[in-house]
């Protein structure tokens, strides 16, 4: 692997990562906004094959995904009491706090099931349970895919410069983040949508993020009211059992997605228009690999994001050799990102540049130019290199 | 002659869509899967990306970039993030051809 203390990326001098500070600016003069991106070729006819929907796999998923809820909440019911609830409340913790970041993406992206209720469906009670307005973060994630760490136009930027590890590290007990979620969640359900939503949600759709953020508010209020009876009826600890089964998995069962979603781009370079840059593919236990619902193949989600969660393992497999080799593990991912993380908090500027296959088409560094150079670069740097 | 002749019906696998290009504009050819021929504008209308590269599922184009949803036979949008809908243009086919009619 070689390694770029040089930006990869287009530099901005200053780094605002708001939607409507100066680099917002910059980005959409140097084109760096819907921009055109690479990505590997593959003949139509397979990738109609990979984009083809079908509601069985996500069927079998979702319902072991909500039988395991079941299970658990069950087990750490039962033994409510004895040190033994405690594996079973860790377990549901993950299985809602956890596998429901990538049940929330997949069905948002609208390519888990092929009947489009059942995305619906599971899209909003993903969001519910991660704590996320479904129709403010539907935009966002539309702007993450047209400018992925694009700084001043991304609103999903996980590794903001300068770094700061405390609050990462904080991020996998999901306190602050929750705290955060449900201020969120109060001013959208006051009518008060922030000048950030107000530029990636169009005007038409704000009505409904209120509603929304009304519903689930609304639970979330139930859920401390019954709580509180519990409490004040003298069921003393067992007072928190609501807590525990909803509201609560989003503070101690979120480690997994923290953990997995960090290696998404961590590490990785801003500023660029090519996903094998700013990406990152990795192999996984098949564990994780279920409740991230194969969102470890993320080059090629971002290069295809028509192409089903349960395709993606054969995408990779078609486009492997265009693409920088997958790091082996979960924790050879990390030991890669946090080497470079170290670094990017002394030099924001610097980013892993992996090496790519003999066999694969050089990264195309012109389109990371402002565009008259972008344009005019085309040619010279397909010429080959890394 | 606002009926153009735009390409051979085998041109269009069945519940598919290719891309053409006509005048300054470009559209969206379709072909269902009861082997009926639609003609939108070529273009999503949430951010400008070629629907060509889409996925067609029976009347239904889904955009490539945001997998928003239209039902190509009306241009109406069916899910977020697209909210404006397609132009349609009428399309008939003859001789083997298939032909838009463009104002």
């Amino acid at each position: 692997m070689s390694r770029s203390t040089a930006p990869i990326g287009f530099e901005f001098s200053v780094r605002d990562y708001s939607l409507t500070g100066a680099n917002t600016r910059q980005a959409i003069e140097n084109g760096l906004s819907a921009a055109e991106w690479y990505h590997s070729e593959i003949p139509r006819k397979k990738l109609k094959l990979l984009m083809k929907r079908r509601d069985a796999p996500a069927i079998r998923d979702t319902v072991i995904w909500i039988a395991l809820h079941f299970v658990f909440a069950a087990g750490g019911l039962y033994f409510w009491g004895s040190w033994l609830c405690v594996p079973f409340w860790f377990a549901y913790g993950v299985v809602y706090g956890s596998a429901c970041d990538s049940r929330w993406h997949e069905c948002g992206h609208g390519t888990a099931f092929r009947t489009r209720w059942m995305n619906d469906v599971v899209y909003h009670i993903a969001s519910f349970q991660i704590m996320r307005n479904p129709v403010n973060w539907r935009w966002s994630h539309a702007r993450h895919h047209t400018d992925t760490i694009i700084v001043g136009r991304d609103p999903e930027i996980a590794w903001i410069h300068p770094i700061n590890l405390i609050l990462k590290a904080l991020a996998f007990v999901g306190i602050v983040e929750t705290w955060i979620s449900l201020k969120t969640l109060m001013r959208n359900a006051m009518a008060n949508l922030s000048q950030e939503e107000k530029d990636y949600i169009p005007e038409s759709q704000w009505h409904k993020a209120i509603f929304w953020a009304r519903v689930h508010i609304a639970i979330y209020a139930a859920v401390l009211l019954i709580s509180f009876v519990l409490l004040v009826s003298g069921a003393a600890w067992k007072s928190l059992i609501p807590i525990l089964l909803i509201g609560g998995p989003r503070v101690y069962g979120c480690w997994h997605f923290v953990m997995t979603g960090l290696l998404q781009h961590g590490g990785l370079a801003e500023n660029v228009l090519d996903h094998r840059l700013n990406s990152r593919t990795l192999y996984m236990n098949p564990i994780s690999q279920w409740i991230y619902w194969n969102m470890n193949y993320h080059i090629e989600h971002h290069m295809f994001p028509m192409v089903p969660y349960y395709s993606l393992p054969a995408l990779h497999e078609m486009i492997k050799d265009d693409l920088p080799p997958p790091n082996t593990s979960i924790w050879d991912g990390y030991k890669e990102m946090m080497g470079s993380v170290m670094k990017q908090r002394v030099d924001p500027n610097y980013a892993i540049r992996k090496t790519l296959p003999p066999t694969a088409r050089p990264y195309r560094d012109h389109l990371h130019k402002a565009v008259p150079e972008r344009n005019a670069g085309a040619v010279s740097s397909d010429r080959g290199g890394m | 002659m606002p009926w153009i002749d735009v390409c051979a019906i085998d041109d269009v696998e069945e519940e598919d869509v290719i891309r053409w290009d006509h005048e300054d504009r470009t559209y969206a050819i379709f072909r269902s899967v009861d082997d009926e021929f639609y003609c939108t504008d070529g273009l999503c209308t949430h951010e400008q990306v070629h629907l060509s590269d889409g996925l067609v599922m029976d009347y239904e184009i889904e955009c490539p970039k945001h997998n928003g949803l239209f039902d190509y036979r009306s241009g109406k949008a069916l899910r977020a993030p697209v909210c404006e809908d397609l132009q349609t243009y009428e399309t008939r086919v003859g001789n083997g051809r298939v032909l838009v009619f463009i104002e």
